[in-house]
């Protein structure tokens, strides 16, 4: 089969971690629960860019003995995928720190962590 | 029941976008143009080992100057956030610090601390860059932090090397529109011998510079966090 190589299986296993994700923020009551379901979506969508941006029996975008230099276009992945996932982790993390903050917040405000009590918008 | 329907619809149509990505791809034969051009010219016109050092610092800069204030942004936002009004609650009831955590992050802070430096000073060289040794720091203090609860750090002290760090940035890359040519160019520098240390013009400069400012970011967001148990 043909579909059975290293990058389709990583893209898949990053689309099912990206649903896992989704369905997490949208089903889960906990808020703690849906900043983990949103980090999954995060990392699902890094596995999925780095996937594509892989060939096959390449090495890693860094030049040592195992890479010269002139040889370079042959021999690895491309590192612009790597690079924007390296971005995208950090404003991920960034992300993160503040929606715990808010989460931190509400629950010294009410006591609870559960999103069915934040009913003061809700008509 | 009807929202159910609704989650179970969205689900499906977010797989339906990937099915369509997972079947026109068949994995890549070679580089596309743009990662060819860095493969081959980066070397010679950035000197950068890591080609994605190369990228991130150089290449596109600019998208890292918006990453590092985007992350400036949250480490402010949940820092006004979190701000604390009273702070005469000090003495909350800790919990028992284990002998073997206290003595081991007393052997294991510094090392940390070092190993974090080494990451953002050898960015252009190996796998990391300034990015992932901030973050090494900022664990080594959250280390410390759990093994020495009553420990004090000052605001004051990562506000200063946030904002001189950050400072230093723009002002390195504003130097590169005088002195090369353009706003970031990296060779401001001696571009060196390649595959050395002091190589690849500026940019161990600047991931030494990105590198506090996202030790001391993350920090300030720890500290933050940790100063706000004594309330909740």
């Amino acid at each position: 089969m043909e579909k059975f190589t290293l990058e389709n299986i990583s893209l898949v296993i990053g689309v099912i971690v990206i649903l896992v994700g989704l369905w997490g923020l949208l089903t889960q009551k906990n808020l703690l629960k849906m900043v983990i379901g949103f980090s999954l979506f995060d990392t699902g969508i890094h596995v999925v860019m780095v996937s594509i941006g892989y060939i096959r029996n390449r090495t890693a975008p860094i030049l040592d003995d195992a890479v010269s230099a002139g040889d370079a276009a042959n021999s690895i992945v491309d590192p612009i995928p790597q690079a924007l996932v390296l971005t995208a982790i950090v404003i991920g993390l960034g992300v993160t720190a503040l929606m715990l903050s808010y989460v931190l917040r509400m629950y010294q405000k009410k006591k609870t962590l559960e999103i069915n009590q934040y009913n003061d918008l809700k008509w | 029941m009807v929202k159910n329907t609704f989650i179970f619809l969205l689900l499906v149509a977010t797989a339906f976008i990937f099915i369509h990505l997972f079947a026109g791809f068949s994995g890549n034969q070679d580089l596309n143009p743009i990662a060819k051009y860095y493969a081959t010219n980066g070397p010679a016109e950035v000197g950068s080992a890591n080609l994605v050092t190369a990228v991130v610092v150089t290449y596109r800069g600019l998208d890292t100057l918006g990453e590092v204030t985007i992350l400036f942004l949250s480490a402010a936002i949940v820092g006004f956030f979190l701000k604390i009004e009273n702070t005469d609650n000090k003495n909350r009831p800790l919990k028992y610090v284990s002998e073997i955590l206290n003595t081991a992050s007393q052997i294991l802070v510094p090392i940390m601390m070092l190993f974090g430096i080494y990451v953002f000073i050898n960015g252009h060289l190996s796998p990391g860059g300034g990015f992932q040794g901030g973050a090494i720091i900022a664990s080594s203090i959250v280390l410390m932090f759990i093994a020495q609860p009553k420990k004090e750090i000052g605001h004051k002290l990562i506000t200063v090397i946030e904002s001189i760090s950050g400072l230093s940035f723009v002002l390195l890359g504003v130097a590169g529109i005088f002195l090369a040519s353009g706003f970031l160019d990296n060779s401001i520098l001696p571009l060196g011998k390649f595959g050395t240390l002091f190589s690849a013009g500026i940019i161990p400069v600047i991931y030494i510079f990105v590198g506090l400012k996202v030790g001391s970011e993350l920090t300030g967001i720890a500290l933050s966090l940790k100063e706000n148990q004594n309330e909740a």
